[in-house]
């Protein structure tokens, strides 16, 4: 039998300063929907609900929305008002933004893209048309800031960590690790198999938002070549490109 | 005009902090901050500042500063003391919980922090621009502080100079932490371990190792199993500083101020926030031991403890400046010999 969300959402403790309402052990757009709901539900109370007046930060994960919030003015208050909240929240149609990011699959931005190609029975180009055919769905910003874990990825490319995780990935890799797609926003350590790179910083603190992608964006790869990889690169630097750019028609 | 700090020794892991960044952990971004606030506060307070101003983090040794734009009106709260070279040559003992004015071309040395955390608050707070709405340091991201790195010779301090000097100092007694156990929450994922896991939590001390830092303190103790071995990964969600999080060697990591915004290993317990300031002054080889409440019990701790620094900061007394001690000037008019004793009257 398939995992089904809980018949009530579940209200946890983590520690006296933080919420997390739990719709379910698994991950699952429809369930990643109802989190992405309920975020927009305590986005609006927090302008008007005095209830909402101590919450610093709200945290949506794949499965469950974590508020964190300070002693004033009652917690146990916003406890009871956020569970109401996440009762009445059904999956939304997905609010948020559209990307078309492109990627360059060159062989040396990629270095483990033939092995994970092997690993399938399939060729390199196989595996970057199956990526590029994705809509990949945020469903959680973590680990270290701007990262983003995007699932959707197909089935006939889930794929294990390597056996051994690499001291540095270089900034803006594209990788794959299990179900999930994800990009690294800069240099460091990590143990998912990197298929290429994109040229757009994906987390920069000095612009207004920092972080490129947000939970519920969803993201499509363009695969470009190595000279158009390195225009853009150039563009961005100059300021003649910026992130938003890369927003599908009609949204800003 | 503004005044300046300058590092003139940036010593090992002293780094600008202040109250935490909020507001960006959806984003990935740590709270970071003081890992200590309740040192921090009384630090600040006897400067005249509030809570949150940013103040200089000291885990190490062999902090030094000049003072290039003075006066400036500094205070240590924590296991620390420091000496002050005075412009004119003389010298001067600063002790943790009482303030100095510094001028320029003054030069504070601190001493070391063997384990645990202390501050040197300055009056009006510490200048650098924030960043994501916060000047605490990040070390791991590069953001906050100064260029998101530990404090480093060279280094310039922004902060604003002391209006006159009113010719008095501040002092207090020594903050006391609170004792006893460590007071946790249970869960968010009490449930992935059976009932007699917990009580094992509660009953055995938890030895502080020496793979520990501002991210988290990695805890030697009986190892703690999980229910099944499908429980001890979860699918992936927040975390918080405080948070006990077990991974598959049963071997508690305990998160904080640095730690990430999300994790995958479950959280058998979290520790209230009271008790996080205690978690900044441990040190490798101190023995945790944990006590379990609930949520009401833990907002009423909270409540006593605001209560307590508020008392606090109202029970600081003003007092002389500790005479400088001119030696050369003394030795010459030939006053005094032997032992001199530059302690500030203690009325008012």
């Amino acid at each position: 039998m398939p995992p089904q969300a809980y018949d009530i959402p579940r209200l946890l403790p983590l520690g006296d300063s933080a919420w997390t309402v739990e719709f379910a052990g698994h991950i699952d757009p429809t369930i990643h929907g109802r989190v992405m709901a309920l975020d927009a539900r305590v986005d609006d109370a927090r302008r008007h609900d005095p209830a909402f007046a101590g919450v610093v930060d709200t945290v949506p994960s794949f499965r469950s929305l974590t508020v964190h919030f300070l002693p004033d003015p009652d917690p146990l208050a916003l406890g009871e008002r956020l569970l109401a909240l996440a009762r009445g929240a059904e999956a939304a149609i997905l609010g948020g933004r559209s990307w078309r990011l492109p990627a360059c699959f060159d062989a040396a931005l990629a270095p483990d893209l033939a092995a994970v190609a092997e690993r399938h029975g399939t060729t390199p180009e196989e595996v970057v048309r199956a990526l590029c055919r994705t809509e990949f769905r945020v469903y959680m910003i973590g680990f270290m800031p701007g990262f983003p874990y995007m699932g959707g990825l197909p089935t006939e490319l889930h794929t294990p960590r390597l056996g051994t995780p690499r001291k540095l990935v270089p900034a803006r890799s594209i990788a794959i690790a299990g179900e999930m797609c994800a990009v690294y926003p800069w240099p460091s350590p990590g143990g998912w198999n990197l298929l290429g790179q994109t040229p757009i910083d994906l987390f920069v603190a000095d612009d207004d938002p920092p972080a490129l992608l947000a939970a519920g964006d969803s993201v499509r790869w363009q695969a470009v070549d190595r000279r158009e990889y390195a225009r853009i690169e150039r563009a961005l630097a100059h300021g003649e490109l910026h992130r938003q750019n890369f927003l599908r028609e009609g949204q800003t | 005009m503004s005044g300046c700090l300058e590092v003139i020794d940036g010593g090992l892991d002293n780094s600008i902090q202040d109250a935490g960044r909020y507001g960006y952990r959806h984003m990935g971004v740590a709270v970071s901050g003081f890992l200590d606030p309740l040192f921090a506060a009384c630090a600040n307070a006897l400067v005249g500042n509030g809570n949150a101003a940013a103040a200089i983090e000291i885990r190490g040794c062999g902090l030094g500063l000049a003072v290039r734009h003075g006066p400036l009106r500094v205070a240590l709260s924590g296991p620390l003391s420091a000496s002050v070279l005075r412009h004119g040559g003389s010298r001067q003992e600063l002790d943790a919980w009482q303030s100095a004015t510094l001028e320029t071309g003054d030069v504070l040395r601190c001493g070391a922090v063997n384990g645990g955390t202390a501050y040197l608050a300055v009056s009006g707070g510490i200048d650098v621009a924030p960043q994501l709405g916060s000047r605490a340091t990040h070390r791991r991201t590069g953001i906050g502080g100064i260029a998101g790195r530990l404090l480093a010779t060279g280094d310039a301090l922004p902060c604003p100079r002391l209006a006159g000097n009113a010719c008095r100092e501040y002092r207090a007694e020594p903050w006391r932490h609170l004792d006893g156990p460590i007071r946790v929450i249970p869960g968010p994922q009490a449930d992935h371990f059976t009932n007699g896991e917990f009580e094992r939590l509660l009953a055995s001390p938890y030895r502080v190792t020496r793979d520990s830092d501002r991210m988290g303190m990695r805890l030697d103790g009986p190892a703690l199993v999980h229910r099944s071995p499908t429980h001890v990964d979860i699918v992936s969600d927040a975390v918080a500083p405080g948070a006990l999080q077990v991974p598959g060697n049963g071997q508690p990591i305990l998160l904080l101020a640095d730690c990430q915004t999300v994790g995958g290993y479950p959280k058998i317990a979290t520790v209230i926030r009271a008790d996080l300031p205690r978690l900044g002054q441990c040190r490798t080889g101190d023995e945790l031991r944990f006590a379990k409440i609930d949520l009401p019990q833990a907002l009423a701790i909270q409540r006593r403890e605001s209560e307590r620094l508020a008392r606090w900061q109202n029970a600081i007394a003003t007092c002389q400046p500790a005479s400088y001690l001119d030696e050369a000037a003394l030795y010459t008019c030939n006053l005094i010999d032997g032992m001199v004793r530059a302690e500030p009257p203690t009325h008012d």
